[in-house]
């Protein structure tokens, strides 16, 4: 994409029938450090690679919390992704206050994505520059959906996005046909695989990752360092090895991760409940 | 030309007790479970506490509707705290909020007499009280609603603290164990239960400690 005369405003067309400030906010999206997001039948799990700026610095937080039932994991501009999940919390609260009940995922990501189109038809505002992976469960199943800036919105069995997701979403595609079978496990270790993929190499560990779970029974949390460093290493998924490699059978029995994962959800001095 | 009067009131008493006694270490909440309106019963089994956090319970009785509004209201602002603060509300800090959503419907009150328990910051009991817009006051326990006018008194003989003139100030809440103060609702409660219409069919305690909260029932005389 090459700067021309057509890009300078969101309400400008090209001839060729493109809006380029829309495309161009697409492209901050892949800018951002990878987020990926994996589903089953009854569970959604969402991760991404933590990019700190420097090494004084913390990382910046791009999952989100929306609702017990509903979160959400950002790539992009996430000053934009902070906001669109206020929106987000917002909507819940006052769907539940109305309705008695949690906001259909479905519902939400069409209100995102109205939010969205707005910005893509008003001189004075510019696009969201956030690509949003929203995870959530209700009545109809698991869902994941990806939110683009364009006020578009998709429904996935599993995607990948920002930077080097390519990598992530070859290792998704090989392998989607059987997560709707999936154990609340088997997403998590692929979900990992996932993300080593993006790393090209880097050894993963749980410092530069951060995964979230969503399933029936389980409200939405974001699993605590401990509990993604024994998910790494029981999966042996941390080293250089080809991602080829079945990991051998988890040690560990597999209820393990799943008992650490509760208690990493309430109230810790640092895992925080609504926390990252 | 006299004065035309309302024919219609947004408002109803469903009648009810409620009583709060705050302990060194627990708090103890109650509340009977008639629901009332006139003379008759609308329900003998309806809850007036409702969990607003982890550290915190409210009773209220007076007009239910405005008691779930209220509670509906609270519960959606303590969510939007635990976004913003990545942690539950303490006890002291849902209690100005709770008088802050009170007086903002001044000039249209909920019809709403609360009592707010809990433990503090530092794990020790707490109970406020309040009136209909929002006035409270943390002290060592609090009755309203119907029966109050029955328990208050009884409370005080039991459990008030020596004078507030008295220096050095001393701590309001109670010395009493933790089932002795469970025993002591009991006794308040089926006292009340016999003079007061509204009050009766059974008690709800709520018990908050550090171990959390727990919750039993008692019957009371159905008549």
């Amino acid at each position: 994409m090459f700067r021309n005369q057509y890009d300078t405003d969101v309400t400008t067309w090209s001839p060729a029938g493109r809006l380029f400030q829309v495309e161009y906010a697409m492209e901050a999206v892949k800018q951002g450090s990878a987020a990926i997001g994996l589903r089953s039948k009854s569970h959604v799990v969402l991760a991404c690679v933590n990019k700190a700026n420097s090494e004084l610095s913390s990382h910046q937080k791009k999952i989100f919390k929306a609702d017990d039932h509903i979160g959400v994991a950002i790539a992009g501009l996430t000053a934009d992704g902070r906001v669109l999940s206020r929106y987000m919390r917002s909507e819940c609260i006052n769907y539940s206050y109305s309705y008695e009940s949690p906001l259909p995922v479905g519902r939400l990501v069409v209100q995102l994505a109205d939010k969205a189109q707005v910005c893509t038809q008003r001189s004075w505002k510019r696009p969201y520059g956030v690509g949003l992976l929203v995870a959530g469960l209700d009545e109809s199943g698991a869902h994941l959906y990806y939110n683009c800036p364009s006020g578009n919105y998709f429904e996935y069995q599993a995607f990948a996005i920002g930077s080097r997701s390519q990598a992530a979403k070859t290792y998704l595609e090989r392998r989607f046909e059987n997560f709707m079978g999936s154990s609340r496990d088997d997403l998590l270790k692929d979900a990992l695989f996932a993300i080593r993929e993006t790393l090209q190499g880097e050894r993963l560990t749980s410092s530069i990752c951060t995964v979230a779970v969503v399933g029936v029974g389980e409200a939405f949390h974001i699993l605590d360092q401990g509990t993604v460093q024994a998910l790494i290493e029981a999966f042996e998924i941390a080293g250089e090895e080809a991602p080829a490699s079945e990991p051998t059978a988890a040690d560990q029995p597999a209820s393990e991760p799943g008992v650490a994962a509760d208690q990493g959800a309430p109230a810790e001095h640092d895992a925080a409940p609504m926390d990252i | 030309m006299t004065k035309q009067q309302a024919n219609w009131s947004p408002y109803d008493n469903n009648g009810g007790t409620c009583v709060a006694i705050a302990g060194a270490d627990y708090c103890v909440i109650a509340a009977d479970t008639r629901m009332s309106t006139g003379y008759s019963i609308l329900t003998r089994d309806y809850s007036k506490i409702c969990k607003l956090a982890d550290k915190c319970v409210m009773a209220s009785s007076g007009f239910q509707a405005d008691v779930k509004a209220l509670q509906k209201v609270l519960s959606a602002r303590h969510l939007i705290y635990q976004h913003q603060h990545n942690k539950q509300m303490s006890c002291p800090a849902m209690g100005q909020l709770l008088s802050n959503t009170l007086y903002y419907k001044r000039f249209f009150p909920y019809y709403s007499f609360n009592v707010l328990g809990g433990l503090d910051n530092e794990g020790k009991g707490c109970v406020y009280t309040y009136d209909a817009v929002g006035s409270y006051e943390r002290v060592g326990y609090s009755s309203q609603g119907s029966g109050a006018t029955l328990i208050t008194p009884f409370l005080d003989n039991q459990l008030k603290s020596p004078s507030p003139l008295l220096l050095p100030a001393k701590d309001a809440v109670t010395p009493l164990s933790e089932t002795e103060a469970i025993d002591l609702v009991k006794t308040c409660f089926a006292s009340a239960t016999e003079r007061d219409i509204y009050t009766g069919d059974k008690l709800e305690i709520v018990v908050l400690n550090a171990d959390g909260i727990c919750r039993e029932y008692m019957e009371l005389r159905k008549d």
